[in-house]
């Protein structure tokens, strides 16, 4: 009912104290010197504790240098340094209440933070550990209201992280289904199944109301189970649950019936009546048909109230959690049969990821509260969270016993340095799914992909070692790095579902992470940094060359500028294995080897009769890589923009992502070309060309998690064309996006595994113009704000 | 027998049991005002009550004969753990029938009425009868008799020892049995049965019995202060106006009907925690075998001892959700810790189980209420069958819950409505 954190069992281990165990350091309560501000939720068998830390990171940062002194003093194009920065990160950890102590003792030594007092308390078990936190850590409990961290928790979750939210299908090809982030999480329905049952409507981030609940819950199932089969723990009863018949046991409609109730609809495998045929003495029934019979009646009858609740109030998001369901398969599947069952489909049970923690992060986000947690947007650290069953539930007697080891699970949140948003130009924000292919669902896929990534992985850490020569211990880095991404390889192999959807984004932002973790912010500084230098010599000889096209061949050169720039790519291998045998592969190479038309996507005969029409109003254009690409692909291509009259956004990574280039390299790189070009000068000058940051640190582009910023201008400028260039950003993802303004989809294929999936070839092109149906006007008044 | 459905043949005057039972035009609908206004005491609002005066017409009389199903008249609902089946004892035979009538009529006539009780588990309900009730132009008692469904074979012995097909009566039985032993009532007996659909028959019975019961003691009824033992009473409810109504059918399992009108309604919803589901729990919790010696044992156990409360949680009220103390956090929570479960007797699960059901049943009810919009509950079904227990949890927990807003009433012949739909079906089929 009202208590959501579980139920104190003095029936599992219990609380005596494994003090032979030694805490692993580099991996739990990491940056407890700098932690501030406790939370902590102590349920029936699990802790779960919380606390923000700042992380001291190594950040590259480039720096013009004084070009107007002396230029030839220096040969270098900008500055590179890699400089301290401080993020701030949220840990949640979660652990076996057995361990407590241990972990209290841990943090009180290396806790170097005096100035946190208080530590947020919520969860059932809070009360009975007070004096042993209130001793150990010298912080005064403060206890929290259960429901309100519930929800706060649960709020922030479905706010801040991608894909947290699934269903579960037990027989489908992926267990589970992720669902896509909607922008607008309210209202929703919370059905907490703790010992009772807590039915909740949530409205708001502050508004929520209890709208009813049910006694029969998990404490139903643990102790009546417990008095039925003599079995004890609630992981035990859900095992033997899951190897029962219910049949023997319950009374079916065929049982009544013979067959089924046809007229009502009813089938014969129906359960008339829970336990029917158990209403005789002289029979016995097994534990495991027994528990199962319970654990369909309990499920069953939750699924019902949750669906006439839900009707009531008209919902039709309805999300499950608490101790009863909390990563258990056996619950879910019987909780999502049974509300198909009663709403025939029309309501989905939806589950989290973090459900265990909502109620330690609510509590914490009720402590910091002053430091206003939710105005800024936070990302999942792949690094360092375990990810979905890290420890099955249902493993972890098993596995202490077995191996003395210390199991717990993680997750860390990143506070983002920009505040993220849709893009205002998505067709249909609920429905948007950034990425192209879900690996989760893909089998061939994703074994093809892991593949790749861990192929790859040599050449990643050799580059990541070459871009910080002087640092001795980068090499002892480099291999923790290697190790890291491996075993995340390794743990996608059997859970794809770890992290959410698994995709090359995924697989790649988790990369990126891990790089992030051992320091090196951006291996391939040095080479952007060259080939920058190479390809700003170019520029003005290859405008010229442009120049002296008639229009209509200019337009197309242009294009095949655009795409010759995207073959140069590190993040491809078959390209950098190409630009690493012969640094001479030059643009001309590069646009002999692209594929002639009719090209694998070809429109772009409609996008030249759209040239011939009026210049748009402004165009958005999402930037691929550094050097070639950015300054002898798409500064043209910007600057015949700019000559139509179209103003442009230029939109790059806040952060660096393999070879592509950072908003900060972009500034740079466009104040040396304006001094060269008087179109790109007055673009500038006049505030028509404007650079902007994408707010992601990925290869790959989610349109919905842009910076604020862009997402203003774009409404400002009433951006009425969208360019998206790259693999990454237009094929691996957005590649079905649909958008409510015209959108030009530019990428080469430079995977043949790929290209071959896609019905083409290596170097394939895929050039996707595409115009919203509907008027053009109407969709203009959509921009308006 | 030859009975294929309902065929209308108004050629056939005499009532040769051989023949098929008729439709009228006349007798079709309930509610007659007519009828209503001029019928004796038991009569009531049921228009198939033929009635003796003067006023009815030579032909309506006439007409009824012809369509009157010969004797013996049994209405049967077979459960999944019940069999329900109604009696009706014609009182006003004349010498000329009587000496008409065969051997083995008069034998099961006598054999019903004469005893209480039927075999080791067979059982007469004998102050339900309801007497001198008019049906089809004969006056008769209506006995109500109950058997377990895991002895229908017995019964079906007794058919074939009493040579009951050589009546060639039609038997309407409705149930899920009906449809699973329709086979074994053919071979073990030799009779076929005429199946009707169990939610209709209940229906149909709920108001006629209503009906006719609205001149005596009344049928409907509901609890004044039903959780104060020195102040509880049974008040009669009158309920001349039913529509809209939600019938709830605490069977083994139970079905949750929202009803607008004598032939509209609907099938709201249904659990599969009911009576069987008690029974089930407490003969593995504690050992009884019967419905009797459960709720025997659990009237004498305390169920707070096994569920886990909101004020063995919060102290007292959770005042944030307008939860009271007493409200049940969780049921069998307690169980959940080693020492509770050893504390515990066989009389405080018994009790918990009891409860449990209960209320689960009254919160799902009172949830279709509100889903419906209909504010008066009518509970039926043998689980509440001397269950005053349940009844007045029900009552409290519909009143609590909905502040006052919704009224949970009872009916005296709880069990017997579909039994009684089947029978009324044999007279009139609709």
């Amino acid at each position: 009912m009202a208590e959501c954190g579980g139920v104190d069992s003095n029936t599992s281990s219990g609380h005596t104290m494994d003090k032979s165990i030694t805490l692993p350091p580099d991996e739990i309560f990491r940056n407890l010197e700098n932690a501030k501000r406790f939370a902590i939720d102590i349920g029936g068998s699990l802790t779960k504790l919380a606390y923000y830390s700042t992380v001291q990171h190594k950040v590259a940062k480039v720096r013009s240098f004084d070009h107007t002194a002396k230029e030839a003093a220096c040969d270098k194009l900008y500055e590179i340094s890699v400089q301290e920065e401080v993020t701030a990160r949220l840990h949640f950890i979660k652990f076996e209440n057995a361990y407590i102590e241990t972990c209290l003792d841990f943090i009180k030594d290396h806790l170097v933070n005096t100035e946190t007092k208080v530590i947020k308390a919520t969860g059932g078990g809070a009360h009975k550990f007070k004096e042993l936190i209130e001793k150990k850590l010298g912080l005064k409990v403060d206890k929290e209201d259960e429901m309100t961290c519930l929800i706060k928790g649960c709020n922030f979750v479905l706010k801040n992280i991608p894909h947290e939210a699934f269903v579960y299908a037990k027989h489908a090809d992926s267990e589970f289904r992720f669902q896509t982030t909607n922008p607008d999480i309210f209202p929703y329905l919370l059905v907490n199944i703790g010992s009772g049952v807590s039915i909740v409507k949530v409205e708001s981030e502050d508004k929520f109301e209890r709208i009813g609940g049910s006694s029969i819950g998990g404490g139903t199932f643990w102790g009546l189970g417990a008095l039925l089969t003599k079995t004890k723990r609630f992981d035990e009863l859900l095992q033997l649950a899951s190897k029962g018949q219910h049949t023997s046991v319950d009374m079916l409609v065929k049982d009544i019936y013979g067959g089924s109730y046809g007229c009502l609809g009813l089938t014969g495998d129906l359960i008339a009546s829970s336990f029917g045929k158990s209403a005789t003495a002289d029979k016995e029934f097994s534990k495991e048909d027994m528990a199962k019979s319970l654990l369909h009646m309990i499920s069953n009858d939750i699924g019902q109230l949750a669906c006439l609740y839900a009707k009531l109030h008209n919902l039709s998001r309805v999300y499950f959690g608490g101790f009863f369901i909390r990563g258990h398969p056996v619950t879910m599947h019987t909780i999502t049969y049974s509300i198909n069952f009663f709403t025939k489909g029309e309501v989905q049970a939806l589950f989290l990821r973090h459900e265990g923690y909502l109620g330690a992060i609510g509590a914490f986000l009720k402590g910091a509260e002053e430091d206003n947690p939710n105005q800024y947007s936070w990302g999942e650290n792949y690094a360092g969270s375990s990810g979905l069953m890290s420890v099955s539930p249902e493993m972890n007697p098993m596995q202490r016993a077995r191996s003395g080891t210390f199991p717990f699970d993680m997750l860390e949140m990143d506070r983002l340095e920009r505040q993220l948003v849709n893009l205002p130009l998505l067709q249909d924000p609920s429905s948007y799914i950034p990425d192209t292919v879900d690996l989760t669902e893909d089998a061939p896929a994703r074994e093809y992909w892991l593949y790749c990534f861990e192929d790859a992985l040599d050449g990643v850490v050799k580059r990541a070692l070459a871009s910080q020569p002087d640092m001795p211990e980068a090499a002892v880095r480099a291999e923790k790095f290697r190790q890291k991404y491996l075993h995340k390889l390794q743990t996608l192999r059997h859970q794809p579902f770890a992290y959410g959807s698994l995709t090359v984004r995924s697989l790649l932002d988790t990369r990126e992470h891990c790089l992030n973790e051992f320091n090196f912010p951006d291996p391939y500084s040095k080479i952007k940094e060259r080939e920058n230098d190479v390809a700003l010599r170019y520029y003005q000889k290859a405008v010229k060359a442009l120049e002296e096209l008639s229009c209509e061949d200019r337009q197309f050169a242009l294009v095949r500028g655009v795409l010759a720039g995207n073959v140069f790519d590190w993040g491809a291998k078959a390209v950098s294995d190409v630009l690493e045998s012969d640094p001479e592969f030059g643009f001309e190479e590069a646009k002999r080897q692209l594929e002639e038309r009719p090209w694998l996507v070809d429109s772009y005969d409609q996008w030249l009769e759209r040239l011939k029409g009026p210049p748009h109003k402004c165009a958005l254009f999402f930037v691929d890589n550094s050097g070639v690409d950015i300054i002898l692909g798409v500064m043209p291509f910007v600057r015949e923009l700019l000559s139509r009259g179209t103003e442009v956004v230029l939109a790059s990574n806040s952060g660096p992502a393999l070879n592509d280039v950072t908003n900060g390299e972009l500034q740079i790189l466009t104040e040396r070309i304006a001094a060269m070009d008087p179109v790109i000068q007055a673009g500038l000058r006049e505030d028509r060309l404007t650079l902007v940051q994408s707010g992601s640190s990925s290869p790959c582009l989610d349109l919905s998690r842009l910076d604020k910023v862009l997402a203003m201008v774009v409404r400002e400028r009433q951006t009425d064309l969208v360019i998206i260039e790259g693999m990454g950003r237009a094929i691996h993802t957005n590649y079905y996006a649909m958008l409510s303004c015209e959108s030009l989809k530019m990428a080469v294929i430079k995977n043949s595994w790929l290209a071959d999936r896609l019905g083409g070839k290596l170097f394939s092109v895929v050039f996707k113009y595409e115009v919203p149906a509907g008027r053009p006007d109407q969709d203009d008044a959509a921009l308006t704000p | 027998m030859a009975f294929n459905g309902h065929q209308c043949d108004d050629d056939i005057v005499d009532e040769t049991p051989s023949k098929l039972p008729r439709c009228n035009k006349e007798m079709a609908g309930y509610y007659n005002n007519e009828a209503q206004n001029e019928a004796p005491v038991s009569a009531g609002r049921a228009a198939c009550e033929c009635r003796t005066s003067n006023s009815t017409p030579r032909h309506r009389k006439d007409s009824v004969k012809k369509t009157r199903p010969p004797f013996p008249w049994f209405g049967m609902d077979i459960g999944g753990t019940l069999v329900k089946l109604v009696y009706f004892e014609p009182k006003d035979i004349t010498a000329e029938e009587e000496q008409e009538e065969v051997e083995n009529l008069k034998s099961i006539r006598r054999y019903l009425t004469s005893n209480t009780a039927y075999g080791t588990t067979g059982i007469r309900d004998v102050h339900l009868e309801l007497q001198d009730l008019m049906l089809c132009g004969r006056t008769g008692n209506l006995h109500f008799i109950r058997f377990p469904t895991h002895d229908l074979p017995v019964f079906l012995q007794m058919g074939r020892n009493k040579h009951f097909s050589s009546l060639h009566t039609t038997l309407c039985a409705t149930g899920g049995g009906a449809y699973k032993f329709e086979s074994d009532f053919r071979t073990m007996a030799d009779l076929q049965l005429l199946k009707l659909d169990e939610l209709d028959c209940l229906v149909r019975g709920v108001l006629y019995i209503d009906s006719v019961m609205s001149g005596g003691p009344s049928e409907c009824y509901y609890f004044e202060n039903p959780t104060d033992p020195d102040r509880c009473v049974q008040i009669p409810y009158p309920l001349e106006n039913p529509y809209p109504l939600l019938l709830v059918n605490i069977g083994s399992g139970v079905s949750i009907l929202a009803v607008y009108s004598k032939n509209n309604y609907k099938r709201v919803t249904g659990t599969s925690l009911g009576g069987g589901t008690f029974l089930g729990l407490c003969c593995l919790l504690t050992g009884c075998s019967t419905f009797e010696e459960a709720l025997e044992i659990a009237s004498q156990g305390e169920s707070t001892r096994v569920d886990k409360l909101v004020r063995d949680i919060y102290g007292g009220d959770y005042e944030r959700f307008g939860l009271p103390g007493w409200a049940v956090a969780s049921s069998f929570g307690n169980m959940m810790f080693k020492e509770k479960r050893e504390s515990v007797s066989k009389e405080d699960l018994a009790r918990a189980t009891l409860v449990t059901i209960t209320n689960n049943i009254g919160s799902i009810t009172r949830m279709c209420a509100l889903n419906e919009s209909i504010d008066r509950v009518v509970f039926v079904g043998n689980f509440l069958r001397v269950n005053t227990l349940s009844m007045k949890l029900l009552a409290y927990a519909m009143d609590y819950w909905s502040k006052g807003q919704l009224k949970a009433l009872f009916l005296r012949h709880e069990g017997y409505f579909g039994a009684v739909g089947a029978l009324l079906e044999l007279l009139h089929p609709s």
